[in-house]
């Protein structure tokens, strides 16, 4: 077998495509900003220079490994070169690290004191720019940018968005979008995938925090918190806890302590979205109009859609997503009790998504002119709360959600994941509900972490065909593939994100492949322990279409004026 | 919103050359040498009819010192600052335009729309030093006094025509 030696050590060639991944093979970890692995090489931060016998330097990101290379990485040379590019780098930073939101959490800091830096010699003569507040999602300071670009090559690469790119050049250079126009009024779906990939604080989540301590402390206001199946499956990942365990149950515990008048969970939401989804399905399916039927519960790929394919947008369902049936609903029910005690119910969702931020404030999201989810706290936001608030996650007792809307189905908690609305729609719409028939559904081929999966179903003697994508690049192909006619569907799932919901732009960092196989599993856990495993079996969803929702389907779980 | 004329211009431009975004170059080039800047509206018309984003080409747009999103004036005037002009005294027939033309500091172009003055960092000219170029005639061997002259000349032509 071809092999080469690093530091010493024989590393087998095994199809690696550079020399860094035999070095981190090798179980050497070599810093790096600008490489992933989903991404395109780009070789600009040059951490992951190596030297050969000649001592000749090479980015080992973009150097192809050859039989019998000779490479170390730990040399003199290499040391004094990797600690000035980071030196150089913290000259023209913005070094506020103790108010930074990525403050113990930053790639740039811990290499910095992995490499030894203990004093910049140069001075910051970059003038500070605004940082930009424009949009619900996500904050973008130009202060801390690296320039490595992740997030551009994310935005293209994986997102097909590209509203962010390099602009001027030299000491000049900077990420921005077009004109440097605000964030929010580009073509910004707010997926947050740049800010999971961004080294520093340059790319933030928009924090609500604040407004939400707020409301809880009004004795006036009900604050309703709702959780959303990815969450449940992340949180632990900041308290010490394995990738992917299902901490719904501690979650729930410091909801209450921290003063949430009541804590729901947002897989109601996603059962309601089963029923009214299946409906459309079957309806559209009848009449033949509109197919495919696209999924509407991810925003991110709803903007996307709008903007960039808008003669698309009439095939996204009408149904809200999880989050706007609940919290259309949950302002239903307690409407006449808010005006009984002089109260206001306020709804907090706690999303893994910021582009969930965005979607609240769409007014095809309100009744009746009223925004039903008030705010939005994604992943890393409730456990930013939950530290303010002193509270020992993991020593936490679980208690279980309240009554009623805190009961759901197995089907509703993997809306959390690639090919989750599908399957869970799948199962009501299947006629034989026995367990070799869900496992029969869960092979179909719906599951996995291919972009572009295909299946075909039984519904009533006719065949449908279904795609599940993720990823908005994919989406972008299947449009395309649509458009021109070689591809033809009856239903399409579209999360933004790779992976789903668990990989979301709110999610607790780093999110590698490990991560996200913790996660899925994580979610599919939470589905094998439900009882009930279809919304059909859940019983408060037909007490809620009986008592709550009341023939008002349309205005409480529809995108109203489409 | 500029005027119809301007897209029918890029249409006509584009067509010329094909829908493939390896064109963004010679498309604005060619934008540009049509109106002597590249208007920003059109940019994101451009990058949509070649299939690549708005900020792709804003990207390459600000990385090329020579594409320029402001109006330029009718005679642009190119000021060599490179090594043997910069030597042989070329700041001071900066100055002296900048002076003639009255321009304030970050101004370059004047407010009549006339002159625009730029520098460059090398016209491959130097035998010429310090030498200058309006609208790529080239003036050589340029004293702060044929910089005066040369204004009033091109000014009188102006007002003749």
């Amino acid at each position: 077998m071809d092999y080469i030696t690093i530091d010493g050590r024989c590393v087998p060639i095994e199809g690696e495509k550079n020399i860094l991944m035999l070095i981190r093979k090798a179980g050497i970890d070599l810093p790096t900003f600008c490489y992933h692995s989903e991404l395109s090489v780009y070789g600009a931060c040059r951490m992951c220079m190596v030297e050969d016998e000649k001592g000749r330097l090479m980015a080992s990101c973009s150097e192809q490994p050859r039989p019998g290379m000779v490479i170390r990485t730990n040399t003199k040379k290499l040391r004094k070169y990797r600690k000035l590019i980071v030196e150089l780098l913290l000259a023209s930073h913005c070094r506020d690290c103790t108010v930074c939101t990525r403050n113990g959490n930053c790639e740039l800091q811990s290499i910095a004191f992995k490499v030894g830096i203990h004093d910049v010699r140069f001075k910051n003569t970059k003038e500070l720019e605004p940082i930009d507040l424009s949009s619900p999602s996500i904050v973008r300071d130009p202060n801390k940018c690296i320039l490595c670009g992740d997030c551009v090559r994310t935005c293209s690469e994986i997102q097909a968005v590209g509203a962010i790119d390099f602009a001027n050049r030299g000491a000049k250079a900077k990420v921005c979008p077009a004109f440097d126009k605000p964030l929010g009024e580009t073509d910004c779906v707010g997926c947050g995938q740049c800010r999971v990939v961004c080294p520093t604080g340059a790319l933030s989540v928009n924090t609500n925090v604040t407004d939400v301590w707020d409301a809880i402390a009004d004795p006036d206001v009900r604050v309703v918190a709702q959780i959303a199946p990815a969450v449940r499956i992340a949180v632990g990942d900041k308290f010490g806890m394995p990738k992917g365990t299902n901490v719904m149950g501690k979650l729930v515990s410091a909801l209450r302590m921290m003063g949430f008048d009541k804590v729901y969970d947002t897989n109601f939401g996603a059962d309601l979205t089963v029923m009214e989804e299946s409906k459309e399905l079957a309806e559209r399916l009848e009449k033949g109009e509109n197919l495919p039927l696209f999924t509407s519960c991810c925003p991110g790929w709803v903007k996307f859609c709008e903007t960039k394919y808008p003669e698309f947008a009439g095939n996204i369902s009408t149904c809200r997503s999880p989050q706007g049936m609940f919290s259309a609903v949950v302002k239903e029910y307690y409407k006449e009790q808010d005006v009984a005690d002089g109260m206001k119910t306020y709804v907090v969702s706690i999303m893994p998504c910021t582009a969930k931020k965005a979607e609240i404030l769409r007014p095809d999201n309100f009744t009746d002119g009223r925004q039903d989810t008030d705010r939005v706290l994604t992943t890393i936001e409730i456990i930013r709360m939950i530290r303010q608030a002193g509270i020992k996650f993991d020593e936490l007792k679980s208690e279980a959600p309240d009554m009623p809307f805190g009961m759901a189905s197995g089907a509703a908690s993997i809306f959390g994941v690639t090919g989750g609305v599908s399957e869970a729609v799948l199962r009501h719409l299947a006629a034989d509900k026995g367990y070799i028939a869900f496992e029969q559904i869960k092979y179909s081929g719906i599951r996995g972490t291919d972009g572009i999966k295909e299946a075909t179903f039984d519904l009533n003697g006719r065949e449908v065909k279904l795609a599940v994508v993720h990823g908005l690049a994919n989406a972008g192909k299947v449009l395309e593939g649509i458009k021109s006619g070689e591809l033809s569907y009856d239903f399409v799932e579209v999360m933004a994100c790779r992976n789903g919901c668990i990989a979301g732009g709110g999610q607790p960092l780093p999110i590698g492949p490990r991560t996200k196989a913790g996660r899925m599993e994580g979610i599919y856990q939470v589905d094998r322990d439900s009882q009930i495993r279809v919304t059909d079996d859940n019983p408060i969803i037909a007490q809620t279409y009986r008592e709550v929702i009341a023939g008002n389907e349309h205005k409480l779980l529809h995108r109203t004026g489409i | 919103m500029l005027d119809k004329s301007y897209y029918e211009k890029v249409d006509e431009i584009i067509a010329g050359y094909g829908t493939e975004s390896r064109f963004l170059i010679p498309v604005i080039q060619d934008v540009q040498s049509e109106y002597r800047y590249l208007p920003p509206e059109l940019l994101k018309y451009i990058a949509g009819k070649l299939h690549i984003t708005e900020a792709k080409a804003y990207s390459v747009a600000t990385f090329y010192e020579n594409f320029s999103f402001d109006q330029k004036g009718k005679y642009v005037i190119k000021v060599c600052d490179g090594t043997a002009c910069h030597v042989r005294r070329g700041t001071d027939v900066l100055n002296k335009l900048r002076e003639v033309l009255g321009l304030k500091p970050g101004q370059s172009t004047t407010e009549d729309m006339l002159f625009t003055l730029e520098t460059v960092s090398c016209l491959g000219a130097c035998g010429l030093a310090p030498v200058l170029t309006v609208n790529d005639n080239v003036h050589p061997s340029m004293t702060p006094d044929k910089v005066v002259e040369l204004i009033n000349e091109i000014k009188q032509q102006e007002v003749q025509a």
